[in-house]
């Protein structure tokens, strides 16, 4: 009835987490080389939900490309679409009303924190504390209202175009996002004083997978995995686009390089994008959001573009050869959890399943995004 | 009381029925009581306030076929859940909830007490090791070492408190404790030990029920983020529902004894509140501690395997030893 199990001459078993795994988000496998509770060698094995989204960008016209992107981070979606609008705003010299760019700033950062909160309540699921996420979700449900009453929709958006905004902000947006701040502020004592203080939280992630920043460039890491780290990178300080050069915001960075630095780092972040919602409100001008001269067909010179935009998830990058015709040469998306997943194999050795699973908590993977 | 066989029959049926029912409507507490805590509306569907839930959900397990695993050893497999809930309810025999409401007492009921509740841990072992399952057989080896490392400070708590009383009938235990609330365990200052240190041994017994009950922040054994369900990964239908139950049980089980060995059992706060019935003041102090177990689940993250058992060898153990010590010191003294 019973065969025995056959250990390997080491006494290593191999435990395969995923792709159907609480931990993992998604649809993400780790085959992990267990040595009791500890984890000898860890790969990470992607690939489960691939979509060729990059062969869609080759195939597909530059307008029917647009709503591809928000389909590869459905928690941050709008920072990369506000990638791929800048791209092909450059690419074909397409000039964007100055309203239009903060209204879509004041968007990407709303995003921000909104998949920030999202972020924050499933990593302290992954730690074992389930009742944030449920308060988390209820801010992210004001942000979401607010999104749903411009752009139409709540998840994948599809409201940027090239050149401008499908529509204009009313002014039932601007007093929800006036009044949506304070409460956020107040939240965040909140999630401070309930989570961050907890000694229990913070003796699971303090000293935990530290990251050096050799690492971290090894592996190309970005958002706050690398700022958690002390890597002071951020693409809208670093490679200014849009209108950030017009905001007075920080980029957090902490030195610990640990899980707990990491937190820290995107907990900040929040703070900071409040910041950039608040001075987008206050100096947003009045105007069009349509270019008036725009061509009928986009058709960027023959080239090679690239624009880099700081998404929640990190820097994401996207790379376009153009062959002069209605459809890419090639569309290259450089998506940042790829990069900051791999940290993972290496990272993770010798450590304890329950603090590897903390750990991965804490490089905010989305799978999608990944597998693109 | 003569021991006649309708006496043990109403006895048991009666142990059964409360053990049941408390797990069947703990259940039912736990989930409002979490979706109190996370402002969502918990089950209210079935009956007035949900109340129809727990039956109803007894219905869809049991209707539920039992799979097991190939290659899981099916005695053990099966023997599992059975003895989760089994212990539990034995020990519902000997918990006195007041002057005459026992089922039976025993000279040596905090020793029966204990002698079952350390099967519990066996529960898990077999549930773990029987599913043939990797994830139920980390949780399981996690399981063991959490229950030798937890057992040891509660019982050396237990012996200060058997020391205090000089007996170890529970119901001997609570009638020492009569008077006001300064007589009780947890603050015995006319009591006739004068014991200072009780508050901490009371925290100590406390920590020491939530991780033998396998509750947050110490439930290790079923860390749904990283082993999926732990040892009950592999089980479906009423062994699952067997499971379930009995981590309510066993609740009831560490809630009752805290309230005897340090609460007064069915004693009244203050003497003139005197007329209100014992077991009243039982029921109140025990569903109180459910409460904040509820409360302190849904509130914490979950510790670390080393983070619990460094707690256990390195704080909790020499602390109760030296309350041990300190209070056969002031036992000698007064």
């Amino acid at each position: 009835m019973n065969s025995p199990i056959l250990l390997q001459p080491d006494e290593t078993f191999i435990l395969n987490v995923g792709p159907q795994h609480p931990a993992t988000h998604g649809v993400l496998r780790v085959k992990m080389e267990m040595s009791g509770e500890y984890i000898v060698e860890a790969e990470t094995v992607i690939g489960y939900i691939h979509r060729m989204h990059e062969k869609m960008g080759e195939l597909k016209t530059y307008p029917q490309f647009l709503m591809n992107l928000s389909r590869m981070d459905y928690l941050g979606a709008l920072g990369y679409s506000h990638g791929h609008v800048l791209l092909i705003e450059k690419a074909s010299g397409i000039e964007v009303p100055e309203r239009a760019e903060y209204i879509r700033a004041i968007m990407v950062e709303l995003n921000r924190v909104a998949s920030h909160l999202f972020w924050f309540g499933a990593f302290v699921m992954d730690l074992g504390g389930f009742s944030p996420l449920m308060y988390a979700l209820q801010d992210r449900e004001h942000i979401l209202d607010m999104l749903e009453g411009v752009t139409g929709s709540r998840l994948t958006y599809c409201y940027f175009r090239f050149g401008g905004l499908y529509n204009d902000v009313d002014d039932d947006f601007i007093s929800a996002a006036r009044r949506f701040i304070p409460r956020m502020r107040k939240s965040l004592k909140k999630y401070h004083a309930l989570v961050t203080g907890n000694i229990i939280f913070r003796k699971r992630l303090e000293g935990i997978a530290p990251l050096s920043q050799e690492m971290c460039r090894k592996y190309g890491a970005s958002s706050a995995v690398a700022r958690g780290s002390g890597i002071n990178f951020d693409v809208r300080k670093n490679e200014p686009y849009s209108v950030y050069p017009e905001f007075d915001f920080d980029v957090p960075v902490f030195h610990e390089c640990d899980s707990l630095a990491r937190y820290n780092v995107r907990m900040e972040e929040i703070e900071q994008s409040l910041r950039i919602i608040e001075q987008g409100l206050d100096k947003l001008p009045d105007g069009p959001i349509m270019p008036e001269k725009k061509p009928k067909l986009i058709k960027p010179p023959p080239g090679d573009y690239y624009q880099a935009v700081e998404t929640a998830r990190g820097s994401f990058g996207i790379r376009l050869v153009s062959d002069g015709g209605k459809t890419p040469y090639r569309l290259k998306l450089r998506s940042p959890t790829y990069s900051n997943m791999h940290l993972f194999d290496e990272a993770c050795r010798g450590m304890m399943i329950m603090d590897a699973l903390a750990f991965m908590g804490s490089l905010d993977l989305v799978i999608p995004e990944i597998d693109r | 009381m003569r021991l006649t066989l309708l006496n043990v029959i109403v006895a048991v049926v009666i142990a059964i029925g409360f053990a049941a029912l408390n797990a069947a409507y703990l259940v039912w507490a736990e989930r409002r009581g979490a979706a109190r805590i996370q402002r969502r509306p918990g089950p209210n569907i079935n009956g007035p306030f949900g109340l129809l839930q727990p039956p109803l959900d007894g219905i869809k397990l049991m209707a539920k076929q039992l799979t097991i695993p190939g290659g899981a050893d099916k005695v053990l497999f099966i023997a599992a859940p059975v003895l989760a809930m089994f212990p539990a309810i034995m020990s519902f025999v000997t918990i006195p909830f007041s002057e005459t409401i026992v089922a039976k007492n025993m000279n040596v009921g905090v020793l029966m007490i204990f002698a079952f509740a350390s099967m519990g841990g066996m529960s898990l072992v077999f549930a773990g090791w029987s599913s043939r399952n990797k994830y139920a057989m980390m949780s399981s080896v996690r399981a063991v070492s959490q229950a030798v490392a937890y057992e040891i400070p509660m019982l050396i708590t237990t012996i200060t408190v058997v020391m205090i009383s000089g007996s170890m009938d529970l119901m001997e235990i609570v009638r020492q404790q009569s008077g006001s609330i300064l007589h009780w365990n947890i603050f015995p200052l006319l009591g006739n030990s004068h014991n200072i240190l009780m508050p901490m041994s009371f925290l100590i017994f406390f920590t020491c029920t939530l991780a033998e009950t396998n509750r947050a922040p110490f439930d290790l054994g079923e860390a749904e983020s990283e082993l999926v369900a732990g040892f009950h990964t592999e089980y479906g239908s009423m062994g699952f529902g067997l499971f379930f139950m009995g981590e309510y049980a066993n609740i009831v089980i560490g809630s009752c004894m805290t309230t005897i060995l340090f609460l007064g059992g069915w004693n009244a706060p203050l003497p003139f509140l005197g007329f209100i019935p014992g077991v009243f003041w039982f029921l109140l102090k025990l569903y109180l501690l459910i409460a904040t177990f509820i409360w302190i689940r849904w509130t914490f993250p979950r510790t670390t395997i080393y983070g619990l058992l460094n707690l256990s060898w390195k704080i909790l153990i020499p602390l109760s030893l030296f309350n041990l010590l300190f209070t056969a010191g002031l036992i000698k003294v007064f």
